[in-house]
């Protein structure tokens, strides 16, 4: 999922401060799951910034709406009877589900109220733990499921580096070594010989960030 | 989110009676709650409200004496305090920098 979590609320009554009608936004796909945007979080901030708005003397209306997704079209129109009405947009999705907004509504602001963090899943409850960097060009099939662009400090493809000091990073010694975990499962499944004595090739990066926003196709489902 | 709800109500204070520690029907819910309260709190400092106005206290069904204090104290608190930034709206009456009440 996409983990994103709380701005701090000083810096969202700040944002909001000069407008007094506001729609405020959640959705209930992956920032429900690690509860940042979901339907009960659009209470809690709702309230908040309203108790705020009274503590200084003034009114604040806010319209509570938590969409299916914010990162398709036919769910943000959802909002279209009335967002006229409303001075700006307070999104508490993901940073695309605020350009989603800012997209289908060019004529008031779309605000974020969450900061998007990364791809990655739970390890406990109120723990989430990055996994994956949309690199676009998986590997996990070499490196024994263990991603190295993400769990290594320095994405390295041949690793480690001479920061890895009993099996963790020089970056932190609470994190862990993405190339010993690597190592350690190659072993486990009797990997080691065949992959780690094999060098990654010099990687093509066009199909990560540095080739520009990226974009899919499907023909067979295009319209 | 009811204990935020409460405030924004106008409430000059709250407080959450839970079960004693370790003696709740429901495990750990005495215990979940407390960081609940604590979480509210940190939320009302952010907002500029003094986070004395919301206690959470342990104590079991069969202290019908002790609810009476706890009532009383928490009474008397919040009367000391005086009415609640949200109904007055003279801004912030605490600073989290200071880590005190506003001085008139």
């Amino acid at each position: 999922m996409i983990v994103a979590e709380a701005k701090p609320i000083e810096d969202v009554i700040a944002m909001i401060d000069r407008y007094d009608k506001i729609i405020l936004a959640g959705c209930k796909e992956c920032v429900a799951v690690c509860a940042a945007g979901g339907e009960k979080e659009v209470q809690l901030l709702a309230s908040a910034l309203r108790t705020a708005r009274k503590t200084a003397g003034r009114e604040l209306e806010i319209r509570e709406v938590t969409l299916e997704r914010q990162c398709d079209p036919e769910f943000v129109e959802q909002i279209r009877g009335f967002a006229g009405d409303y001075q700006a947009i307070l999104s508490i999705a993901c940073g695309v589900g605020v350009q989603y907004m800012a997209e289908h509504y060019k004529q008031i602001p779309a605000l974020p109220g969450l900061n998007t963090s990364f791809m990655g899943g739970s390890l406990e409850q109120g723990i989430w733990s990055e996994r994956c960097q949309g690199c676009g060009a998986c590997v996990l099939h070499l490196t024994g499921g263990i991603c190295p662009i993400t769990r290594c400090s320095k994405s390295l493809l041949n690793g480690p580096c001479g920061g890895s000091a009993n099996g963790k990073c020089e970056v932190s010694p609470e994190m862990e070594c993405g190339w010993q975990l690597i190592i350690d499962r190659l072993k486990a499944l009797g990997e080691f010989e065949a992959r780690f004595t094999e060098l990654f090739p010099i990687r093509d990066w066009s199909t990560s960030r540095d080739g520009g926003q990226r974009k899919i196709v499907r023909e067979d489902l295009k319209q | 989110m009811h204990l935020l709800r409460a405030f924004e109500e106008g409430m000059d204070g709250v407080y959450v009676a839970g079960c004693l520690e370790g003696e709740c029907h429901f495990l750990r819910g005495n215990l979940r709650a407390k960081k609940r309260v604590e979480h509210v709190k940190g939320i009302l400092i952010a907002l500029g409200i003094n986070p004395e106005r919301l206690q959470m206290y342990n104590l079991s069904a069969a202290m019908g004496g002790r609810f009476v204090e706890i009532a009383q104290e928490m009474t008397e608190k919040v009367r000391a305090l005086g009415p609640t930034p949200v109904k007055t709206g003279e801004g912030r009456e605490f600073f989290e920098e200071q880590g005190e009440e506003k001085q008139p």
